[in-house]
């Protein structure tokens, strides 16, 4: 007993250091991949950039053979429109489908959902880039009588079900947050079932249902090989859902490996991934400053 | 309950990944038993990596004690493995430049070997519904290039009923690939650019995949990658010149006007069992591998080095 005992206190000091450490590694890590990315493409981007040329030209000519030309506008659009087309699909659905698991669906039937969604999840990115490739590029013709079905539509789609289980499970733990006596008052009064939903839960969840929704974005800014293979990979700013595009995270995953350790083009991806990080970054702390301003009032 | 579920879950997948972890070791110890096993990295273009899967599925029986493992990848992926040194043998669909040849020697001290192991006929496909039945390398420059501006079916006189809003979907592929580079310079002109806006597909099958399931689409990769269904046009130098259909004959007498020799490199001189691999290739059964794979043989009188010219 007593050497139980004394084994505890011996071990509690080494198992909060090696806690503190799990926790600094974080940052540290973070702080790390910025560096080397930093470092990667610091020289061009400092020395050589045109930086308006860079964000505002469509003009994507990495390895022409007489003049090279780096910008990025179309790939940005590209990113964009794949990004918020996804997200107006998944986000409805998304919450949609946590508030019904969440409040309206009985428990066994809850069980199954969450299984069948956490498997969702668990489907690796370039099996869904062959379902956009193989799957929906002939649906997509056929439906919309589109010219080609790798575009914009197919890659939102494939996004946005990609995305949907990360909404859901984030956006029912929030709502699951809620405490029950919120939604016991709610009826108390005489509210209907969706009444309590819309009017108590939604504003009491609001912060988490919002972190979801960004988590979605960022998903999508991030995605590469799904995308890659299901949005046609084109470099054009799209007049319509149904025109091919190229987005930032497909170009440095077809371009990294053939450009030339540190030189101008292999600078530039670096570049490419410096601008992707500020993105999420930018995301991450407009979400951030939301949920404050949520919780101060 | 829940937590239970997913616990349950996650141990089957570890469990499962697991097994295949075990099985796919269990192999490779089983063949590398018996004697000490050499093994050959070989990695580049995407146009060869069939072939160079098949020479070395079929040389594992020849010399069971070297092992050949082949990705694909690009030839521009490659040609970069070997300027760092990573492999010892790259697959080309294009010749090394100047330059490349430079940052390798300055990269690892040796100066890249080059090896003519074959010929491509690059094919240029339309749907099997597409009428259109020749083309060309013109009207393809004026498809492709920057400078061109053919954008309609009926700009090139074909009534493509599939393709409902006559828009012609130019299929490419990625700029580390062989493939690209030797279109660009062959078809386009040296010193054109592609026109922005193609769909760049990341392989030479993935190119004839989605041509198959698109009415309004053009696209090129290697006669090998045929299936049925698509379609060869067959390629005129100019207006109103003969036009040929890919062949191995059309590629050996040169009337063919977009085929190039393949090449494989080694850094310096090639090591003893590597040497071995690339008479081998040469020989009559890895000649006869080439042309099972869809793509045209050295000629048979012809020495490596006076092949068919690489450019015109």
């Amino acid at each position: 007993m007593s050497n139980k005992r004394r084994f505890g206190t011996l071990a509690e000091p080494i198992i909060e250091g090696l806690i503190r450490v799990c926790g600094f590694s974080a940052i540290l890590f973070v702080l790390g991949i910025f560096f080397f990315v930093f470092r990667e493409g610091s020289d061009f981007l400092i020395n050589k950039l045109d930086v308006k040329q860079f964000l505002t030209s469509i003009e994507w000519y990495p390895d022409s053979p007489s003049n090279k030309r780096y910008g990025v506008l179309a790939l940005l659009a590209g990113t964009a429109s794949v990004t918020v087309l996804a997200m107006m699909i998944a986000v409805p659905f998304g919450l949609g489908a946590a508030i019904f698991i969440s409040e309206f669906c009985s428990s066994r039937l809850r069980e199954t959902f969450k299984i069948v969604i956490e498997l969702l999840a668990a489907i690796p990115s370039v099996v869904w880039g062959f379902i956009g490739l193989t799957v929906m590029n002939p649906l997509i013709i056929e439906i919309f009588n589109a010219p080609i079905g790798l575009n914009v539509l197919n890659g939102g789609l494939i996004l946005a079900l990609m995305s949907v289980p990360i909404i859901v499970s984030i956006g029912e733990d929030a709502l699951k947050a809620v405490p029950d006596s919120y939604r016991e008052a709610s009826l108390a009064l005489g509210t209907t079932k969706w009444q309590m939903v819309y009017r108590v839960l939604l504003p009491a969840a609001k912060n988490g249902l919002l972190a979801a929704a960004l988590l979605g974005v960022g998903r999508g800014v991030g995605e590469t090989i799904a995308v890659l293979m299901a949005t046609g990979h084109a470099v054009q700013i799209p007049d319509s859902f149904l025109d091919p595009v190229r987005t930032l995270t497909a170009t440095i995953a077809a371009e990294l490996g053939e450009a030339p350790v540190h030189s101008d083009h292999y600078q530039v991806l670096f570049i490419i991934g410096i601008l992707l990080f500020s993105i999420t970054f930018v995301v991450n702390l407009v979400a951030d400053l939301v949920v404050k301003g949520i919780k101060g009032k | 309950m829940s937590k239970t579920a997913k616990l349950f879950s996650l141990n089957i997948i570890v469990a499962l990944s697991a097994l295949l972890l075990q099985t796919g070791c269990g192999k490779k110890s089983e063949s590398g038993d018996t004697t000490e096993k050499v093994s050959i990295q070989n990695q580049g273009s995407d146009t060869m990596v069939n072939l160079a899967q098949a020479w070395a599925e079929a040389y594992a029986e020849v010399d069971p004690a070297v092992s050949v493992e082949v990705s694909g990848g690009g030839s521009g992926t490659g040609i970069a493995a070997l300027i760092n040194g990573t492999v010892e043998l790259a697959n080309s669909s294009r010749k090394l430049e100047e330059s490349e040849k430079a940052k390798a020697q300055q990269n690892t001290g040796k100066e890249p070997k080059e090896y003519m192991v074959g010929y491509d006929a690059l094919a240029v496909f339309v749907h099997k519904d597409n009428p259109m039945e020749e083309i060309t390398i013109q009207q393809l420059a004026a498809i492709y290039s920057a400078d061109g501006s053919v954008t309609k079916w009926s700009e090139l006189g074909v009534k493509n009923a599939g393709c409902p809003n006559d828009e012609i979907i130019r299929v490419s592929r990625q700029n580390n690939s062989g493939t690209y580079h030797y279109f660009r310079e062959a078809v386009l002109g040296k010193g054109h650019d592609f026109r922005l806006g193609s769909v760049d597909m990341n392989g030479s099958k993935d190119v004839v995949e989605l041509v198959s399931k698109t009415p309004c689409a053009i696209g090129y990769s290697g006669m090998g990658y045929a299936t049925t269904d698509v379609k060869m046009l067959r390629v005129a130098k100019k207006q109103g010149d003969p036009a040929y259909a890919p062949s191995i004959e059309t590629t050996l007498n040169q009337t063919y006007p977009i085929a190039r020799p393949l090449y494989m490199y080694t850094l310096g001189e090639p090591s003893e069992h590597l040497k071995k691999y690339l008479d081998w290739i040469h020989a009559d059964a890895g000649q006869q591998i080439v042309k099972e794979s869809g793509y045209v043989p050295l000629p048979k009188d012809g020495s490596l080095e006076s092949g068919m010219p690489a450019k015109e």
